[in-house]
Parts: structure tokens; C-alpha cells; sequence
């Protein structure tokens, strides 16, 4: 085992897919472990039967169907309903393979800033051209908070629309930074196990500490896992909402 | 330039972090596109239809059995309800049946002492009169006999036969007196 903390993130190239304008597309470690949370996804949803008094997996699959639809409903309305294959997929995505990620020696797919970046640009984009597809110009009133002031008006639209502009980088950060600093201090923790253990005796007693960390950062981690994926899913039923209910 | 560098750290080299290796993003983009519709067209078209049929059947059927128990139980209250009404009803005639035997079995009985007091009152009444008319006799049988003596003392006495209408005439105030 490297002791190195970023080590884990690093990408593996299994084989090349092809190029596209000169750029290689490889299909990394990283690609196996996206299709490696759809494939378990599609598994709990499809390959759990569908009793009228359910098993355990059923149940785990139907409480997470009724979670993610009662979160659309309680932020986002009825009308939000739209969305929630695409909520969702976004919820199970991240979820799975942030709860895949907790387990040692896998790749977190959340852990790099692209891939969250890329999920957050879509629920931006989509925000967007829904927006104004169901609103017309009307969206713009997104940016025109109703109450305000008018001398101090302009200040709050430019405001409001830096922080429009803004919403897919926050959205993004927080899932990656989440992931990839609780992955970090799991690592350093558990590094400290193999440092201290190498010493002898006493630094086996000394090793039962940031083993006992690494125990509990892992729950921790866990925790966090799902977390980061209901406060991603959460911010998205939000901005969906904006882009069926502008105006404050 | 196919960007071959797709590992981040072969070797001791300082590894550039891996997250932002640009020459990564093209490779995850694709793979996360792919993934990601892949999902989305799973759960939009198979996965949340079923689940959510299981569940609205579930729904349904528990709503029906509900109804069902329901419908049963207003049934077996409202057996109740009618059972209870026959018994009052029941009770009741049954009260009245009774009531109106005692009456009926009342007047027969009253009709019938009455008709025995007549006859009581009838034969009474005749006793009466016998006593009467044979006290009567008895009263003038009596005047006779203490006339009869009356003279016989009389004569006993003085030895004179008296005078018949004046012995009878004194017994008739003694009887009187």
C-alpha cells in the first residue's frame, strides 16, 4: 500500500475507447465504477421482485423511490414530479457510488470535480432551458427578487445573477470536496496504522488510536456518502423549482 | 496529441493531483454521459414504472381490503341494529299478549263471582224468608201453648175455667211486653 493520500484518486487507464479531435477516451477505472453503480442500481431496482408485501431489497428499493419522490414534492411541488426520473437517477448515482466508494481499496467516482461538475451543468442546463421554456421571459424574474427596494435594486439583480451563474460551481464543489477530503483524512488516518505498526510493540499500542479513527471516520464516511447525495439532490429540487416557479 | 498520461503517479515522480488533470476530463465526460443516460433510460422507462406500480398496487389493494372490512363490518352492524329492533318488537308484543290474557282471564273471573253472589244473594234471600214465615209460626204456635197453659194454671189455681178471650188477650200483652 502507498502511503501517499492521493494516490487513491489517480485514474487507471483499462483501454482506449478512441479519440475525439486528437484527445484519447479511455476507459479508466473511474468509467468501470460509473458502470459499476448503474449496473448495482439497476440490479436493486429491477432484480427485486415486486410482492405485495415486499422482501428486504424490495423495500429498499421502494423507501428509496417514495424518499427521493416525497423530496420533489415537499421542495419542489407536485410539478417537480417532471423530473424525478432525472432526480432519481441523479440521487442513485451519487448515492451508490459514493456508498461503493466508502469500501477500501474502490475509487470514488464523486471524488473528482469534473464528474460532479458534469452532473451539476446538466441540472444548470436543464434549469435553464425549462426555465425559460415554461416561463418565457417571465423567467427573468428569477433575477428581479419582488420587495426590494428600487435604489438598491440593480445591486440585487447583479447579485442574484452572479449567484445563478455560480449555483453549478457550489453545487459541484461541495460534492467533491466532501468526497474527496473524507477519503483523504480516512487514508492518512489508516496510513498511521502501517507507520506506527511498522515501529514494534509500542507502536502497535500506539496504532490502536488512528485505528480506532479509521473504525469510526469510515461510519463517518458513510454517513456522509448518502449525505452529500441527499443535500445534491435536495439543491437540484430547489433550482428545479426556480425553473417552475421564478420569482420569489 | 492522444494524451497518453491517463495514470497520474507511475513511479516516485511528484504526482500532479489527480483531480485536476484536464487530460482526464474528455475520458470522464464521455464515460459519465454514457453511464448517466444509460441510468436515466433504465429508471425513466423500467425501473420507476415498475416500482411505482408495485406500489400503487399495494396501495390499492390495502384501500380495498379496508373497504371491504368496512363494508363488512357496517353489514354485521347493521344485522345487529335489526336483531336488536325484533327483540325489542318481540318483547314487546309479547308484553302485550300477557297484558291482555290477564285482562280477558280478570273479566271472565270477575264475571263469574259475580253471577255466584247473585245466586248467593238469591238463595240467601229465600233462607231469609223461610226463617220469616217460620219464626211467624213458631210465634203463633207459642200464643196457643201459653194460652193453654195460662188457662190450665187458672183453673189449677181457683178452679175456674176462665173466660178464653181475656187469657188470650193477656198473653198477647205478655208476649208483646
Amino acid at each position: 500500500m502507498a502511503a501517499d493520500p492521493i494516490q487513491q484518486f489517480a485514474l487507471k487507464k483499462i483501454f482506449t475507447i478512441g479519440h475525439i479531435g486528437g484527445q484519447e477516451i479511455a476507459f479508466t477505472n473511474s468509467s468501470a465504477y460509473m458502470f459499476l453503480s448503474v449496473a448495482v442500481i439497476s440490479l436493486l431496482m429491477l432484480g427485486t421482485g415486486r410482492q405485495l408485501i415486499p422482501g428486504r431489497m424490495q423495500s429498499v428499493a421502494e423507501l428509496s423511490y417514495e424518499f427521493v419522490a416525497s423530496t420533489i414534492r415537499s421542495t419542489a411541488g407536485s410539478e417537480g414530479m417532471k423530473f424525478f426520473p432525472l432526480v432519481f437517477s441523479l440521487f442513485m448515482f451519487i448515492c451508490i457510488s459514493n456508498v461503493i466508494g466508502v469500501i477500501p481499496y474502490t475509487f470514488t467516482v464523486s471524488s473528482h470535480l469534473i464528474v460532479t461538475f458534469g452532473l451539476a451543468v446538466l441540472v444548470f442546463l436543464i434549469v435553464v432551458f425549462y426555465g425559460f421554456y415554461k416561463n418565457g421571459l417571465k423567467f427573468f424574474k428569477l433575477f428581479v427578487p419582488s420587495g426590494v427596494p428600487l435604489y438598491i435594486l440593480p445591486l440585487v439583480v447583479v447579485v442574484e445573477v452572479i449567484s445563478f451563474f455560480l449555483k453549478p460551481v457550489s453545487h459541484s464543489v461541495r460534492l467533491f470536496a466532501n468526497m474527496l477530503a473524507g477519503h483523504i483524512a480516512l487514508k492518512v488516518f489508516a496510513s498511521f496504522v502501517g507507520m506506527l505498526g511498522a515501529i514494534g510493540f509500542i507502536g502497535w499500542v500506539g496504532a490502536v488510536l488512528p485505528l480506532g479513527l479509521t473504525v469510526a471516520l469510515t461510519a463517518l464516511e458513510l454517513l456522509v456518502a448518502f449525505l452529500q447525495a441527499y443535500v445534491f439532490t435536495i439543491l437540484t429540487c430547489i433550482y428545479l423549482n426556480d425553473a417552475i416557479h421564478p420569482g420569489h | 496529441m492522444a494524451t497518453t498520461a491517463q495514470t497520474a503517479a507511475d513511479g516516485g515522480q511528484k504526482a500532479p493531483f489527480p483531480p485536476f488533470q484536464t487530460e482526464t476530463y474528455a475520458s470522464q465526460l464521455v464515460s459519465l454521459l454514457i453511464a448517466f443516460v444509460a441510468l436515466y433510460l433504465i429508471v425513466s422507462r423500467i425501473a420507476l414504472p415498475r416500482v411505482g406500480k408495485t406500489i400503487d398496487d399495494r396501495q390499492a389493494a390495502i384501500e380495498g381490503d379496508l373497504a371491504a372490512a368496512q363494508k363488512l363490518k357496517d353489514e354485521s352492524d347493521n344485522a345487529l341494529k335489526a336483531y336488536e329492533s325484533e327483540l325489542a318488537a318481540a318483547r314487546s308484543r309479547a308484553q302485550a299478549i300477557g297484558a291482555e290474557t290477564r285482562e280477558k282471564l280478570n273479566a271472565a273471573s270477575e264475571a263469574e263471582r259475580k253471577a255466584l253472589e247473585d245466586k248467593l244473594s238469591v238463595k240467601l234471600a229465600e233462607a231469609e224468608k223461610t226463617i220469616a214465615s217460620t219464626r211467624e209460626t213458631a210465634m203463633s204456635n207459642v200464643h196457643g201453648i201459653a194460652a193453654e197453659a195460662a188457662t190450665a194454671i187458672v183453673q189449677r189455681l181457683t178452679g175456674v175455667v176462665p173466660d178464653g178471650k181475656a187469657v188470650s188477650s193477656a198473653v198477647d200483652a205478655s208476649l208483646k211486653g
